[in-house]
């Protein structure tokens, strides 16, 4: 029998790819325009995947393969977050420092595929994308091992699945402040205001936009895509926190997280329509305070 | 087995004399230094490996004629684990190195070198099956004193010496310690015989795991003590510096393990200063590796990291003894000794491929190379296969030992109260930090040397080196992916030196080594489905652009007419937002000589260099106070006989007086 955990990841796939939509027609709606259609990512997806390629010169097989390990990371990683309650499809201990690693894998290929084209604006977007990555990750397995010590799970599957309405009566403020330390990672590790602005068309100020400008064609719908996925994936571990309520029914638990991703995406809109990217330099402070949010939720979950 | 073992370290003692002997005739010299290395760590290895699948511990003692104990060795799984990654990476170096020293014939002493390499391999062997002090000080010294002549190797350069004598210095202020540990442990029991140390009581077993710390936390490259690592390893021939950061430094933390189940129970503070070691070692080692521009500079500070690694994995090990909680002794004890071997696997990789580096483009600046995978497609997919490892990335074996460590922190930090959970947060937030911080120093150093447009012309004409160098680098780059994929066979190796260092018998370690198996073997599946996924993802876009038209041009520039291979970001500006951020620890020095005037004639200039701020904070200082006590007491010597005759006549009467008037019965 077909149970909701098998169909997450399938529903992701093919999902993941209308949050954009959401967040830019959230967007459209606050700048009074009418804007793209909701389905103008299967569209993009779809349009490129037709494409032939061009590739510059100085680009070996890394370039090549930068854009696939995005995807096949993104796609792993769902395999291994859990959606409503329900266990992942795969749940073992330790899940958590495999999803830390999957993200950093893609990480290393995005990060050598720019510096593969030679170009320094790519570099120029490696460069701050190593930067704040490197300061994201302390903040991301702390406010994972925040939830962790609050449910003494010690993987995905039963971290999430503790996490009750019960859980926020008894320890709000710490699991507040850890929600408040992944929001941080989720909007910065994936290319959102205010960290950055995926809209700007100034090189100089970009930085995932920047690192993929040589990628076209298929090449390129599978950075879009794996870029889907990773939206998917770190919004599941927002929404598995601010979403606690659980039903009898499976499926409706499901449906529910899957509307939650939704709204989160609105929100990122709404978030993206009302302030302005912040200087680079202030960037790093952002994402420190995300580990200290973090620690302290540790701490208050030490008394 | 101790026998192969000892055979072994025949071997190599009869390689270096016969590499003496022949040093007339360099080929030859070679050919025998380098075959008997391989020879004698062949012996090693197949004695060792047999010893961790389950042969019995063994030990010989033959009376010699030295006080305090006799001569006496033994190989049990402790040693035997320690002597795996020491054999092996040893022997694949010997073989790189008769290939690699080759450029030398001629201008340089072939058959020193590999008697001095081979006398390393026989120490580091020595020193790890030692269980005699004197015996074990021996070993150490001659280990010091064979490496120091191969970091001297190119001893015409200023910067070589220099390098040599600050390793000289830092190994010997190392190895003071270790003799007043040894002094120390004479005098509480009477013997050097390792086994005859009984258990020893509080208080002076913490002054003895100080000085073990200390003594053996120098030759491992615990911040500060790291100061010549950055000195000495780039300053070496390339398979020697594979050969010292890869496994010699280790010889560290295996002394360091065998002292502490010497010494008898542990304290939960000896598990601290390890835990503040390790966090010290790791995001310091990281940070710096990340600012320099030298290839095997950034090797060696990220030796530093690593070591840091291993010491928090250390120090959980030891909370958890100390907490009751075998799961977390194991898992901090299990993920340090699996790190030391993958450590010296990848490390090893990487200082090979920056000698075929240096060998085919003539430097290791990374910022006068680039491009170099087009022309070394072998040694740069190994690089990267080396480089993601190291940065603990999933498949590969980094990934495998850093998560022994961090599961470590993180039931620690979930299933345990009091100091013992803040030692597990720590070491999670840790090992985040510099797990980051070492994909940000791994990405650039791959991407500025082998991606890209070549900087230079030498770079551009990069060749890759001959197959004696390239198969050795190719086998590790395998073994990476082969401990990754059998990660879950791997950790059930590590049953029988866990057993040894901890009080628990030898199933009960298996038992929970199972479970961390059966754990890994998910790790395994989702490693199946990535690869699985990536083959499907080639195959979609290859189907997919076949008969579409796929064309090559010049890479985007933003409409820029005529961009060069120097508009390219370089290291130190991929590095300079994170090296900016921290720049209170590493005070990056910055000479700038700016443009003047609208239209400016004169050319400019911007260079950084980072020095090691412990070096200029903290050594240069306290040495130039010594130098400047002892310069004081230059006063007395005159070089005048008469003086000197006066002194000794003063120090008799002044003898005579104490004798008679004050130390009368």
């Amino acid at each position: 029998m077909i149970e909701p955990r098998h169909a997450a990841p399938l529903l992701a796939l093919a999902l993941a790819p209308l949050m954009t939509g959401i967040i830019n027609r959230t967007k459209a709606f606050f700048a009074g325009r009418q804007g793209p259609p909701l389905l103008q990512a299967y569209f993009d997806l779809w349009k490129l995947l037709r494409k032939g390629a061009v590739y510059s010169r100085a680009t070996t097989w890394v370039f090549r393969a930068g854009p696939m390990v995005g995807v096949a990371t993104g796609a792993a990683a769902l395999l291994i977050v859990p959606l409503g309650g329900e266990p992942a499809l795969l749940a073992f201990p330790g899940d958590i420092l495999l999803l830390a690693g999957l993200l950093a894998l893609a990480r290393f290929f995005i990060i050598a595929a720019a510096l593969d084209t030679g170009s320094a604006f790519e570099g120029m977007g490696a460069s701050r994308e190593a930067q704040f990555s490197a300061l994201a990750e302390p903040a991301l397995l702390l406010s994972l091992a925040a939830l962790a010590r609050l449910t003494g799970g010690l993987s995905l599957s039963d971290l999430f699945r503790d996490i009750t309405p019960a859980a926020w009566v008894e320890n709000g403020p710490a699991l507040a402040l850890a929600a408040a330390a992944l929001v941080i990672v989720f909007l910065a590790e994936n290319a959102r205001i205010p960290v950055d602005d995926p809209n700007t068309h100034l090189e100089l100020t970009m930085i995932h936009e920047v690192m993929v400008l040589d990628h076209g064609g298929p090449d390129f719908a599978y950075v879009l895509y794996g870029a889907a996925l990773k939206l998917w994936v770190l919004g599941a571990l927002v929404i598995g926190v601010l979403v606690p309520w659980r039903g009898p029914n499976p499926w409706a638990n499901l449906a529910a997280v899957v509307a939650g991703l939704f709204v989160l995406s609105v929100a990122v809109g709404v978030v993206e329509s009302c302030m302005a990217r912040l200087r680079l330099l202030r960037v790093p402070q952002l994402l420190t305070v995300a580990g200290v949010f973090a620690a302290l939720a540790i701490i208050l979950l030490r008394r | 087995m101790i026998l192969l073992t000892l055979a072994g370290v025949v071997v190599l003692v009869a390689g270096a004399g016969l590499a003496l002997l022949l040093d007339r005739r360099p080929k030859w010299a070679s050919f025998a230094g380098a075959g008997m290395a391989m020879l004698g760590c062949a012996a090693v290895f197949a004695a060792s490996f047999r010893m961790l699948i389950g042969g019995d511990a063994e030990a010989i003692r033959w009376p010699w004629s030295m006080p305090l104990g006799a001569f006496s060795v033994a190989l049990d799984p402790l040693s035997a684990f320690f002597l795996l990654p020491i054999a092996a990476l040893t022997g694949l170096a010997a073989l790189y190195g008769a290939e690699y020293l080759q450029s030398w014939t001629g201008r340089k002493s072939l058959g020193m070198a590999w008697f001095w390499y081979n006398l390393l391999a026989a120490a580091m062997i020595l020193a790890v099956i030692a269980r005699n002090g004197l015996l074990f000080l021996a070993a150490w010294e001659m280990m010091a004193l064979a490496s120091f002549f191969l970091v001297a190797f190119e001893d015409e350069q200023e910067r070589v010496r220099e390098a040599a004598w600050t390793y000289f210095i830092a190994t010997h202020l190392g190895t003071a310690f270790v003799v007043a540990l040894f002094a120390l442990l004479a005098a509480q029991t009477g013997t050097l015989d390792f086994d005859a140390f009984g258990p020893i009581s509080a208080p002076t077993s913490g002054l003895l795991f100080i000085l073990a710390v200390i003594g053996f936390g120098a030759k491992a490259g615990f911040v500060p003590l790291h100061v010549w690592l950055p000195e000495a390893h780039p300053a070496a021939p390339s398979h020697v510096s594979a050969v010292m950061s890869g496994v010699m430094i280790k010889t560290g933390i295996y002394a360091l393990l065998r002292m502490m189940t010497l010494l008898g129970e542990p304290q939960p503070w000896w598990g601290w200063t390890l835990i503040a070691i390790g966090l010290a070692s790791g995001v310091l080692g990281a940070l710096f590796a990340l600012a320099q521009h030298d290839l095997k500079r950034l090797l060696a500070y990220c030796s530093v990291e690593n070591i840091g690694i291993i010491a928090l994995g250390l120090g959980l090990g030891v909370l958890g003894y100390t907490a009751r909680s075998p799961l977390l002794a194991i898992l901090g004890f299990g993920g340090a000794l699996l790190h030391v071997l993958n450590h010296a696997i990848f490390k090893g990789l990487l200082f090979l491929a920056a000698g075929a580096v240096a060998h085919g483009a003539g430097t290791r600046e990374m910022d006068r190379l680039g491009g170099l995978l087009k022309r070394m497609p072998w040694t740069g997919a190994a690089f990267a296969v080396g480089a993601a490892a190291i940065c603990g990335l999933p498949p590969l074996n980094g990934f495998v030992s850093e998560y022994l460590v961090f599961f470590g922190g993180f039931l620690g930090g979930v299933s345990i109260s009091g100091h013992f959970a803040t030692a597990g947060f720590l070491a999670v937030a840790a090992l985040a930090l510099i797990g980051g911080l070492a994909l940000a120093a791994f990405t650039k150093a791959f991407g500025i040397i082998f991606l890209g447009e070549a900087r230079t012309e030498a770079a551009g004409r990069a060749h890759e080196p001959g197959m004696a160098m390239r198969f050795p680098i190719c086998l590790l780059a395998g073994a990476c992916l082969l401990i990754g994929f059998f990660a879950p066979v791997t950790v059930l190796l590590l049953a029988r030196p866990i057993a040894a260092i901890l009080p628990m018998g030898e199933h009960a370690v298996d038992g929970y080594l199972l479970a961390m198996a059966a754990q890994l073997r998910w790790f395994v599946l989702l490693a199946a489905v990535l690869a699985a996924l990536l083959a499907a993802l080639a195959l979609l876009r290859s189907g997919l652009l076949a008969g579409r038209s796929v064309t090559e041009r010049g890479t985007w520039d933003c409409g820029y007419a005529r961009p060069t291979a120097r508009m390219q970001y370089t290291a130190s500006s991929f590095a300079q937002p994170l090296v900016d951020l921290f720049r209170a620890v590493l005070r990056t020095r910055r000479s700038l000589d700016a443009p003047q005037g609208t239209l400016p004639t004169k050319s400019a200039s911007l260079s950084t260099a980072t020095g090691d701020t412990f070096t200029h904070k903290l050594f240069r200082p306290a040495f130039g106070g010594v130098t400047r006590l002892m310069e004081r007491m230059r006063g007395v010597q005159h070089g005048r006989v008469q003086l000197y005759v006066l002194y000794v006549a003063l120090t008799l009467v002044a003898l005579l007086v104490w004798r008679l008037g004050v130390a009368r019965p």
